[in-house]
């Protein structure tokens, strides 16, 4: 891998709460285009790493590269990178008081400093990839939860990032409402968007993934492409997991 | 002299000046009152090491003590070391403070109530954190702020009536004037209060229309403004 197709680049991230080491150690290059799932029971991290990726959490330890600048240790120009660096929540984190649009065009206006008609049209354009554009003027709480994770998908995309962060993304939908999160998200990858998706669903990591990260107690105990993972017999870790996923009674 | 005359000629008159000026004091005092509150509020919640205890302070102190003594020292106290104000600043200043500590509470209480998500999705996508508190956190919050708002409004136009206490013939000073003059205690105070009880059922309207205007559709808060 040359070092311009690397558009992401995490260097042993260590972060600890209280004591209790939640990443020990996470070191991954992303490439332009490229697809990465993380996968891992609940508590091992993935969330965190995310977050210490755009500096909504500071790592205690390691270092964040974007398109060969540093993240970590930038100072007021963090703001610059998380424009660059989108990010998609669990629980969407629309704005409640503003409709979809407003919602998606709020950034444009105060961080780009677009005008109202520029911004207006860009939230629209946005809004529409996520086939939402019927929706601008609702407020989320006229929203279903895909609907709402569609907006804040758009939200993220209107920044013209450089990669975007999926927490979670669909952990707080039913089957039906994950489905049409998903062919959004399938789509962005089809596109060539660069995106770090933290999931559980394994059907998403085979399809659209790259590279499957699968991660346990704050290290990342295997990753390979997702067939690898699951087919090849020197990988246990992750069938086990999934295996177990599985197994739930009534779920 | 028959009621009738005592009421239309003598005592109303001299309410609607007294009227005047307590209207005045509330247009003065109200905003700034309103603006100190969030000020404050805002400077509590996410002010850091320095500026939070200072307003925490603030507020402690005009919490912790009378108006009326405020009042006084504004009027009485300070010219003692070279700052005089007329009456009437006195008791705005005073007011304004007094307002703006209480506001702060409610305004803070709401702050608190926004979840921590609003924040951090708005410094994901590169908003600092005094445009996020700007765009997004305050503009629900002060939503979320209006009934106790407009029950520390309510207090203001009552508490107007102190300004009397430091020669300001506001509307319970001009009922007091006409009641000792005619010695007509009980009629005088009746009207008075008749008067308070108008204006704070004009602002009760007025909160509850600013309120239905205000909702955010979809929320629980809408639908029950509607219901209503």
């Amino acid at each position: 891998m040359n070092n311009n197709d690397c558009v992401l680049r995490v260097e042993d991230i260590h972060k600890s709460f209280g004591g209790k080491e939640v990443l020990r150690g996470i070191t991954f290059d992303v490439r332009r285009g490229e697809t990465k799932v993380f996968i891992g029971p609940s508590g091992t991290g993935k969330s965190t790493l995310l977050r210490c990726i755009n500096q909504l959490t500071l790592p205690d330890r390691g270092r964040v590269w974007l398109d060969g600048e540093e993240v970590t240790n930038s100072g007021a120009r963090i703001n610059y990178f998380r424009q660059k660096i989108g990010m998609v929540f669990q629980n969407f984190y629309l704005f409640d008081h503003l409709t979809a649009v407003r919602n998606v065009e709020l950034a444009l206006l105060k961080v780009r400093g677009m005008g109202k008609a520029e911004a207006r049209e860009k939230a629209l354009i946005e809004l529409r990839q996520v086939g939402m554009e019927d929706w601008a003027d609702h407020y989320p709480a006229e929203l279903s939860g895909g609907q709402a994770q569609r907006v804040s998908i758009a939200r993220a995309l209107a920044m013209d990032p450089d990669v975007i962060l999926f927490d979670e993304p669909t952990s707080a939908l039913d089957p039906e409402l994950t489905r049409e999160v998903l062919e959004v998200m399938k789509r962005l990858a089809r596109e060539g968007m660069t995106m770090l998706v933290v999931t559980h669903e394994m059907g998403f990591a085979c399809s659209v993934a790259n590279e499957v990260l699968f991660m346990e107690n704050g290290v990342v105990a295997e990753q390979g492409a997702p067939d690898l993972l699951l087919r090849d017999p020197r990988f246990t870790r992750m069938k086990d997991f999934i295996g177990r996923l599985d197994d739930r009674p009534g779920d | 002299m028959d009621q009738a005359t005592f009421l239309f000629d003598i005592l109303l008159p001299a309410l609607m000046e007294g009227l005047v000026i307590t209207l005045q004091l509330i247009v003065c005092s109200a905003p700034f009152g309103l603006a100190l509150g969030v000020a404050v509020a805002t400077g509590r919640q996410y002010g850091g090491r320095i500026i939070s205890p200072l307003c925490k302070g603030f507020v402690y102190l005009i919490k912790g003590t009378p108006l009326l003594l405020l009042l006084f020292i504004l009027y009485f106290g300070l010219p003692s070391i070279g700052i005089t104000f007329s009456a009437f600043v006195a008791s705005v200043i005073g007011f304004i403070l007094c307002n703006g500590a209480y506001n702060s509470e409610y305004i803070r209480g709401a702050l608190m109530s926004i979840k921590d998500g609003q924040m951090i999705a708005a410094q994901a996508l590169g908003m600092t954190r005094s445009q996020a508190i700007k765009s997004v956190i305050l503009p629900q919050a002060l939503r979320r702020a209006i009934p106790g708002l407009s029950n520390e409004f309510i207090y203001l136009i009552k508490y107007s009536s102190l300004a009397y206490m430091i020669t300001v013939i506001e509307l319970s000073g001009a009922g007091k004037l006409v009641a000792t003059k005619y010695f007509t205690y009980t009629e005088s105070f009746a009207v008075v209060g008749i008067v308070y009880l108008a204006l704070v059922s004009i602002t009760t309207v007025a909160v509850n229309i600013l309120e239905k205007q205000l909702a955010v559709p979809g929320t629980v808060r809408a639908t029950a403004a509607v219901q209503l």
